[in-house]
């Protein structure tokens, strides 16, 4: 049959793959890895070779002390974490409990009409809403200016597609025998919802923490509209007001941009399969 | 007994709905009926007063070379981009499926684009496209060539570039579970039924992940379409606003030049195109599902 020959054969075909992907893999990390050794050289030495390893001055962190006094990283971090994490988490809870009642209650017509409404809402691009969003909360209720105001419009955004994949969640996989052994027991549904279905939605709960998570995190458009005072500032826009201002300070910019990257990126180092796994099935589902 | 009835639907919406409902219509449903007013004032953003223009917004748009020229670049880059994100998604999948070693980790490697925002990453870009290229150019020429972003051609390469290193990781996550979704043994049974691999790809395989390819091509050709942060930090629209797309368009018509009413008349004919495509994806995504 040849079936050692076909193996080396295959083996080779194997290794041959193996060092394309390895090369492709490389090129797919080399903006960064350019960043990682350009944020340890002086600036001179990046000016005149951005490709060596090592610049002639040496080895230097110089550069993250200032950055990060110059960007307020500490604060600006502060702001990030606190917006991603409370819009995450107010998502999670109001969407679920929204997709639950409509879930339930298939023939009320105003929960029909509002999932409707919300599922119709994803195809509306951001860039119809924030003239409008701006004149309404800018201009005449003066709410702009605000995390909290932010956080509120975040989870506004981001309710139709979380409904959207609870909706999907409760129907298939949560039992309505169960719930209704627990109305039995006396169990109002403000508890069954809390104590029964909601802990049944886990994966969905992930998902969606993934996916918006990183939304929130990443997100300039809106936040950049919402927040003008510099103390309130997310990294995005703390990035860009600091390479506005010192894009000529090279090693300066390397050392902001690492570390603009660096807590999703540590992030990922630990939480890599969630996230991998996470972000696939909410693209598969929504 | 029916208005007890009533007033506990009702009390039960509100409690579970109540507040998803309030926020989706605060930032949603009332700023979109609010914008739709919007387009038929001349408001400039600061006035309390906004003088209504009739159509006159609407006017401005449709004589609006400069967007159209934007609209037209837009649809160029994202037709590029699409074709060229899902052809090396795809492969990458294949290849990450094939039963390589350290599968994990090339899934995961190629991944990395998609956790940083567009912002940082126009930025990483612009001096890999300024100091690096330019630095390689110079080793290999003698002399120092221009950077990439300043040509109007170049800086569109550049958006195309990046923009597909970085979906090309996340369509390949959807590709991965298209490929994963396929039972083997019918791969088998067409190799045995006298197919070799490729035809087997062909015929057997790349049928059956249909929706997968339903869904990569529409969710890259809607981010591609309203790409806002990296065409801010890579090129800005430069040079000479030669590589400004629709969403900078929009934007800067509203906030910079500060013609709201025709800026958001500019933004509803994205939403258009936008209604456009999600309805096609829909139709698609149904007629697959008749058909298999």
């Amino acid at each position: 049959m040849g079936a050692g020959q076909k193996s080396t054969q295959s083996k080779v075909v194997h290794a041959i793959v193996m060092v394309v992907m390895i090369l492709a893999l490389l090129v797919f990390i080399a903006p960064f890895i350019l960043v990682i050794i350009n944020v340890f050289k002086t600036k001179g030495d990046i000016n005149s070779d951005p490709l060596a390893l090592i610049g002639k001055h040496g080895f230097t962190i110089e550069n993250f002390p200032r950055a990060m006094d110059k960007m307020n990283f500490w604060t600006v971090f502060g702001n990030s974490a606190i917006i991603t994490i409370s819009a995450t988490v107010l998502t999670v809870l109001v969407s679920a409990m929204a997709a639950y009642v409509i879930v339930r209650n298939p023939h009320w017509k105003v929960g029909a009409l509002f999932f409707a409404a919300m599922v119709a809402s994803m195809v509306i691009p951001f860039q119809v809403l924030m003239v409008p969003l701006v004149s309404l909360y800018g201009g005449i209720l003066d709410v702009l200016n605000s995390r909290i105001t932010l956080i509120l419009m975040h989870v506004g955004f981001s309710v139709s597609l979380a409904s959207f994949m609870f909706h999907g969640a409760i129907k298939t996989n949560v039992p309505v025998e169960l719930e209704e052994a627990a109305g039995i027991d006396g169990c109002t549904t403000w508890r069954t919802f809390w104590t029964i279905v909601f802990p049944l939605l886990k994966p969905t709960i992930a998902t969606i923490t993934i996916i918006d998570a990183m939304a929130f995190w990443n997100d300039y458009l809106l936040p950049s509209l919402v927040l003008g005072r510099r103390q309130l500032y997310t990294i995005p826009i703390a990035t860009r007001v600091f390479y506005g201002t010192y894009s000529t300070d090279i090693g300066l910019v390397m050392a902001a941009l690492l570390l603009a990257m660096l807590p999703i990126l540590i992030l990922y180092l630990f939480l890599q399969r969630y996230i991998v796994a996470g972000v696939t099935s909410g693209a598969v589902k929504g | 007994m029916k208005q007890s009835k009533l007033s506990y639907k009702a009390g039960q919406f509100l409690m579970f709905a109540g507040p998803a409902a309030i926020l989706f219509c605060a930032v949603v449903i009332l700023p979109f009926i609010y914008g739709l007013y919007l387009t038929f004032t001349s408001w400039d953003g600061v006035s309390k007063s906004k003088p209504f223009v009739g159509l006159d917004n609407y006017k401005t748009a449709l004589t609006d070379g400069a967007y159209w020229a934007s609209l037209g670049r837009t649809f160029v880059y994202s037709v590029i981009a699409v074709v060229l994100v899902n052809v090396v998604a795809f492969l990458l999948a294949y290849a990450v499926t094939s039963g390589i070693k350290g599968q994990n980790l090339f899934r995961a490697g190629f991944f990395i684009p998609n956790l940083i925002g567009g912002i940082v990453l126009g930025y990483v870009w612009k001096f890999v496209f300024n100091r690096a290229f330019v630095a390689i150019g110079e080793a290999m020429s003698g002399k120092e060539p221009p950077s990439l972003l300043s040509t109007p051609g170049g800086a569109l390469f550049c958006l195309i570039l990046v923009s597909v290193w970085q979906y090309a990781g996340y369509m390949m996550l959807i590709y991965v579970a298209g490929f994963m979704s396929v039972d083997q043994s019918l791969k088998e049974a067409a190799m045995i039924d006298g197919c070799n691999s490729t035809k087997a790809m062909w015929h057997v395989i790349i049928p059956l992940m249909r929706s997968s390819f339903v869904q990569c091509i529409f969710l890259s050709t809607t981010r591609c379409f309203m790409v806002y942060d990296l065409n801010l930090s890579l090129t800005n629209g430069e040079p000479y606003s030669q590589s400004v797309l629709a969403a900078m368009h929009v934007y800067n018509q509203a906030f910079v030049y500060k013609n709201y009413g025709a800026g958001q008349a500019e933004a509803l004919v994205l939403f258009i195109i936008c209604a456009i495509i999600g309805m096609l994806q829909v139709y698609v995504g149904k007629k697959g599902e008749v058909a298999a």
